[in-house]
């Protein structure tokens, strides 16, 4: 009896599950269908290489997708090491006392504090204390400290991965501290480091609200050539083609969507790819 | 060997993302171009308008760097009155304090009018019995005492419907709603709070399309992109449109809309010849943004003013 219940509860479990998935793809392909039928006729190189305008058809994402570039680019260059080294230090050096458990703690949480309060430390810091003013440096500084606590807990993540026996024999063949970290702890973990980092830099580029506060601008009519020039991002061109009377600009805000998701998709994809040529390769 | 490869393919990253950032220049040198830069902030009713305008001065002189933001008028005269831009847009005169601020800081400005904005009162196409408001029964449907009691359409007007009406309106950072509750309330910012809010004029639009008793306000251009879903009301018996926001008979709910200029940026490289440029096609350009050109007699008001502060 007891069992026929059982079985009875494990299908209905099942079926649950099933439904749940289904429901999560199936608004992922509403979502991405609308946006494709709606966006990929005006895909083309126009598009692509064109300054803002006020006929939709002639309107392009050219500043706006520079600055996204721009913005990722530096944003990796300060985050990774930053945040790589913090947590390299965190989990092999750092002592597990109080103090360690605080930043920890610290750490963490600072993963959950909305964007937007990023963005107003990057105007109080960067743009006024420092007077860099609304510049691409400011808000790659401000993306760079938003997404450090997510590389430090998934890098710590990754290296905690590692199994003690390795370290320890490391040690046993007299390696130092450093050797064992850059001999075994660090290749093993790259896998695992590599996806937390491109997953924090594809958040960073979907931002929207800390680059509002910093000072991302609509119309940049110039593809920027320094890290102190103005800027805009995609998500700024998208949000003012959303909010025209015209019509025509939601096709190309639909259109700038798809640009910005095809982004992150190779960014996933290439996480993905990272991962398993790391894990395929690490052999003791 | 695996710690070579992981820099490599940082720095090819980095690499390719400036390398394909520097190759697109465009040079071309002619003798009498301008040179400089135009910094732009303040209000997104103004933004399409100096948007359009610096695509078209762009044209003539592209290696003039002319920037714009949309941080709203508000946001816009924060850095207009510290001297971080250089024009501000503004769907508002300056507000007093805001004055006194740019005062401190030693900013001396010129106010000049460039268009105008018709807001539109919009209900949805299924309503057969309101076809003319007036500014005291919009009153009475808007003001704070309205809030929690004013619910159905007959408690305004008895020759109304006796169902439940539904509002729609910008939220209370909109330049929009001062306007509105400046002009129909009787004091900026005072409105009942119980309506559908939204700061994307698109969103009401939907609001008011998909509810048979709904009424909303917004500006003229998202009702004349959406004709199709949305029936316009008239105010006071006229209806708004270029010609009657222009001679200044639907009234009151058109605005002007102004850049200002800091003074001190006439010197600038650039600047003067992008504020002379703005004035000189103003007109021309505000119908293809879904504004109302002012009066040429206005517009020589304007330049006026533009040569008496550049003198």
């Amino acid at each position: 009896m007891a069992n026929k219940r059982n079985r009875r509860i494990d299908k209905a479990f099942r079926i649950t599950g099933l439904l749940a998935t289904c429901f999560g793809v199936f608004v992922l392909i509403i979502l991405l269908g609308s946006i494709l039928i709606k966006g990929v006729t005006r895909l083309n190189f126009q598009f692509l290489s064109s300054l803002p305008s006020r006929f939709a058809a002639k309107a392009g994402i050219l500043s706006a997708l520079s600055g996204t570039l721009w913005i990722f680019g530096l944003t990796a260059l300060f985050a990774i090491p930053v945040g790589i080294g913090a947590a390299v230090y965190l989990e092999e050096y750092g002592k597990k006392n109080k103090l360690g458990g605080f930043i920890e703690i610290n750490i963490s949480n600072l993963a959950g504090v909305p964007s937007i309060i990023y963005g107003l430390l990057g105007l109080g810091i960067f743009v006024h204390a420092l007077k860099f003013g609304p510049v691409i440096l400011a808000g790659a500084l401000t993306l760079a400290l938003l997404i450090l606590p997510i590389i430090i807990v998934s890098t710590r993540e990754a290296l905690k991965a590692v199994p003690k026996t390795i370290r320890e024999a490391a040690y046993g063949l007299g390696a130092t501290k450093w050797q064992v970290i850059r001999t075994q702890v660090l290749p093993a973990s790259a896998g695992g480091i590599l996806t937390g980092m491109i997953l924090a830099l594809a958040r960073a580029i979907g931002e929207t609200a800390p680059l509002i506060v910093v000072g991302a601008l609509a119309y940049v009519p110039f593809v920027p050539k320094s890290p102190f020039d103005n800027f805009s991002v995609l998500p700024m061109q998208i949000f003012n083609w959303v909010s025209r009377p015209q019509k025509e600009f939601t096709v190309n805000a639909a259109a700038a969507i798809i640009v910005l998701l095809v982004i992150t998709f190779i960014l996933n994809g290439f996480a993905v790819f990272l991962r398993n040529k790391w894990q395929q390769k690490v052999k003791w | 060997m695996k710690k070579t490869k992981i820099i490599g393919w940082i720095a090819a990253v980095i690499i390719g993302f400036t390398a394909c950032k520097n190759s697109s220049t465009t040079d071309t040198g002619s003798a009498e171009k301008e040179k400089g830069e135009v910094k732009i902030d303040g209000s997104s009713t103004v933004y399409p308008i100096t948007e359009a305008i610096a695509e078209e001065y762009r044209k003539e002189q592209p290696d003039v760097k002319v920037t714009a933001g949309e941080s709203g008028t508000g946001g816009g005269m924060k850095k207009f009155t510290v001297g971080e831009i250089d024009i501000c847009d503004a769907s508002r005169t300056i507000k007093p304090a805001e004055d006194s601020l740019a005062k401190a800081n030693k900013i001396d400005y010129v106010e000049l009018k460039i268009a105008f904005d018709g807001l539109c009162i919009v209900v949805n196409p299924a309503n057969k019995f309101l076809d003319n408001i007036t500014t005291e029964e919009l009153k009475k449907l808007w003001e704070p005492e309205a809030q929690g009691k004013v619910k159905k359409w007959n408690q305004v007007n008895a020759a109304w419907s006796a169902e439940e009406v539904h509002l729609f309106g910008p939220g209370t950072a909109s330049g929009t709603f001062d306007y509105f509750t400046e002009e129909i309330v009787g004091a900026k910012g005072k409105s009942r709070g119980d309506y559908t809010a939204s700061e994307d004029d698109n969103v009401l639009v939907q609001g008011v399309a998909g509810d048979k008793n709904a009424l909303g306000y917004f500006g003229l251009a998202y009702f004349e992109n959406n004709k199709d879903k949305l029936k316009n009301v008239k105010v006071n018996g006229i209806a708004p449109s270029k010609e009657t926001v222009m001679n200044g008979t639907y009234k009151p709910l058109s605005r002007p809309l102004f850049i200002y200029v800091n003074k001190a940026s006439f010197a600038k490289p650039g600047v003067k010849a992008f504020v002379k440029y703005y004035i000189d096609n103003v007109k021309s350009i505000v119908g293809d943004v879904g504004y109302i050109p002012l009066h040429d007699d206005e517009y020589a008001k304007t330049q006026k003013v533009f040569e008496d502060a550049t003198k």
